[in-house]
């Protein structure tokens, strides 16, 4: 009873919040003329609407709880000289405007919008061009990045910036987002219970999605296409990545995805296509691999080392150069009932499991990782018959190193 | 010289061996277009088939129709000509079939099947050509060996034995070359390598306008720059040219000095 009473007493509280807060419209022929002066001028829970034009502000500080709603794509032009708006408080939701030119600076990372140990913030519909940084949250909780598209410029890794960045955030949901042409699409660092889903981040420099030192991170149904490489998750625990496509990361050192140092996530669902290498993978334990498709890859998967304990289940390999690439002669990985495009064993038994196990490391690939230049007779009638050679018997590739239940059709 | 290939390019019709081998492209050709739908995965398999087949048929019939027209050959040298007409006449009326034939048998189907729509062509066009200096390279050879060989067994034994050297054992070589000096810097000497066998030559050049270029530019700046510009087409395209020129010129020197 006594918790009801609360309960009433907040929403009164509430409703009283709401009907004093008042709005506040900023425009060229408003009483006030600059987002900076409504900020001063508002109140808690205020809302300001902030009308079509041109508003050349920088360094814009939002210190207690606003929403700042732009109407029909407001322009603000940081005109190069640094940050454009900075969240310190809480409850801020900024919605639709549109910021442009964030000053490019060597020492400082100057961003679009910077959120600075504050939570339950919104950032949605929010356009983003020629910037350096875009969207930073630092030490910051239980927010969302919703809707917003980013669209850079970047030419060169050293003087160019991030799409979204997480520094030291917690449960934050990120959710569909553009972000295109900047160095890494979104980048988290010391980031925990993050949620990435359903964004699309192409034709960035460095990495379309790039974690470092975060744990319990999950994404679903991102589409990352054309990066310099399609997510590099590095150094994390506990990863899920599910039903994401990964195309296209095509180019001389060019991955669909990099795992180092990743230990117990869940990769499932996702589509590696034409990629020149689908998943690097170095110093990654207790992985479980299934229902993934790779299509079209230089290398579908290619191990380097001090990889223990992972698992490849039901996956679909289909016309990849080289299946799997292995750079040891030890292997505690496990493959069982994938589907790979080149097996050539029957099914006499008719259960629809091959009933002779495949070899998915080639020779060719073995040779290939122990002298590179070796891929100049890529495609060379000789390598086709010592690769068969070694299908028939095996010397050099890891002799356990099979899966011994191929599947006989595609998943 | 153009009455001497004329003659021998209608000999080989009359002898219905290039229809033979144009059937057997065509047929090829529709096949592997029925099988996969798609003209730039038709492409690649083709190449695989050209750089075995196009010298392996080269070699072999260039040697045949040597030894075959012998005696008309004698005959002709009886008559006021020219020793090198009658020699590259003869030359160019083999090679002028079987590429004729390849280009056709192959070209048809393609042609069919929407070639001219899709952007494979570019892709086809470059295996036709690598055929093409495949054939002359391959023929030229072959013309070299039985000119210098009175004896059939040996002009055919050195051919088969020119193929198989080219087509596998080469590469073996070069392979293994590769790997027993691996500790040093080696994309130059294997660029190198390639340039001096025609079959690695045109397989190179293909793989080069392929997507899968980007796989061997992967191992270093040299790959790189040599895959990934247009200057790895320049060099080798004129590297083909070299290997069609050396043995014509060797058979007309050759030709000239022979004692019949």
């Amino acid at each position: 009873m006594i918790k009801l009473g609360n309960l009433i007493l907040v929403l009164i509280v509430l409703q009283m919040h709401l009907a004093y807060s008042k709005t506040i419209s900023i425009c060229h022929d408003c009483d006030v003329k600059s987002i900076q002066k409504g900020i001063s001028m508002a109140v808690d829970f205020d809302t300001l609407l902030i009308k079509k034009g041109t508003y050349k502000e920088f360094n814009i500080v939002i210190d207690k709880p606003l929403t700042l709603l732009g109407q029909n794509y407001p322009i603000v032009d940081g005109e190069d000289q640094g940050e454009i708006i900075r969240i310190i408080s809480d409850h801020v939701t900024i919605d639709g405007l549109f910021l442009i030119n964030v000053g490019t600076s060597y020492t400082s990372d100057h961003a679009a919008i910077r959120v600075v140990k504050s939570s339950f913030f919104l950032i949605q519909n929010v356009v983003l061009e020629k910037l350096f940084f875009g969207i930073y949250l630092e030490k910051s909780d239980h927010g969302k990045v919703y809707h917003n598209k980013i669209i850079g410029d970047a030419i060169d890794e050293y003087n160019s910036g991030n799409g979204i960045q997480l520094w030291y955030s917690k449960n934050i949901e990120i959710d569909r987002n553009i972000v295109q042409g900047v160095r890494d699409g979104i980048y988290l660092e010391f980031s925990d219970n993050i949620t990435i889903n359903n964004n699309i981040s192409s034709n960035n420099l460095r990495y379309g999605l790039h974690f470092m030192f975060s744990n319990d991170d999950i994404y679903t149904n991102n589409t990352f296409k054309n990066n310099g490489a399609g997510v590099a998750v590095m150094f994390s625990k506990r990863i899920k990545m599910y039903q994401n496509q990964f195309l296209e990361n095509w180019g001389t050192a060019a991955y669909g995805m990099l795992l180092k140092e990743i230990n117990d996530a869940e990769i499932s669902g996702n589509t590696f296509k034409e990629n020149t290498i689908g998943i690097n993978i170095e110093g990654s334990n207790r992985i479980r691999y299934t229902n993934n498709h790779f299509v079209n890859n230089g290398w579908a998967i290619k191990v380097l080392g001090a990889c223990y304990s992972n698992t490849f289940e039901h996956n679909n390999f289909l016309y990849n150069s080289f299946d799997i690439s292995y750079n040891s002669k030890l292997n505690d990985n496990v493959f069982n009932e994938n589907y790979w495009s080149d097996y050539t064993g029957y099914d006499l038994d008719d259960n629809g499991i091959g009933d002779v196990p495949y070899r998915p490391v080639k020779l060719f690939s073995y040779i290939v990782n122990r002298t590179p230049e070796t891929i100049i007779l890529l495609r060379s009638l000789f390598m086709d018959i010592i690769d068969f050679s070694e299908k028939v018997s095996p010397v050099f590739t890891p002799d356990n190193l099979m899966d011994a239940r191929p599947l006989m059709k595609k998943i | 010289m153009f009455k001497i290939l004329k003659y021998s390019f209608y000999d080989l019709i009359r002898s219905r061996w290039s229809y033979v081998y144009f059937l057997f492209y065509l047929l090829l050709g529709f096949v592997l277009l029925f099988l996969n739908n798609d003209l730039s995965k038709a492409v690649i398999t083709l190449m695989n088939i050209i750089i075995i087949l196009v010298p392996l048929i080269g070699t072999i019939f260039g040697v045949m129709y040597f030894y075959n027209s012998r005696e008309f050959t004698e005959l002709l040298l009886a008559q006021p000509i020219k020793r090198t007409s009658i020699f590259l006449g003869q030359y160019f009326g083999v090679a002028c079939s079987l590429s004729l034939s390849l280009i056709l048998g192959l070209g048809i189907p393609f042609a069919l099947y929407g070639l001219f729509e899709s952007n494979a062509i570019f892709d086809f066009s470059l295996l036709l050509v690598t055929g093409t200096f495949l054939t002359l390279i391959f023929t030229a050879m072959a013309f070299n060996i039985a000119i210098s060989n009175e004896n059939k067994i040996m002009g055919f034994g050195y051919s088969v034995l020119l193929w198989l050297f080219m087509a596998v054992i080469y590469d073996g070589l070069f392979l293994m070359s590769l790997i027993l000096f691996e500790e040093y810097p080696l994309d130059n000497f294997s660029l190198l390598a390639t340039m001096f066998n025609p079959i690695d030559l045109s397989r190179t050049l293909i793989l080069l306008k392929l997507d899968i270029s980007a796989l061997l530019g992967y191992t270093g700046a040299v790959f790189k720059k040599f895959f990934g510009t247009q200057l790895g087409l320049f060099i080798s395209i004129s590297m083909l040219c070299l290997w069609t020129l050396a043995p014509i010129f060797r058979l007309a020197w050759k030709a000239k000095r022979k004692d019949f």
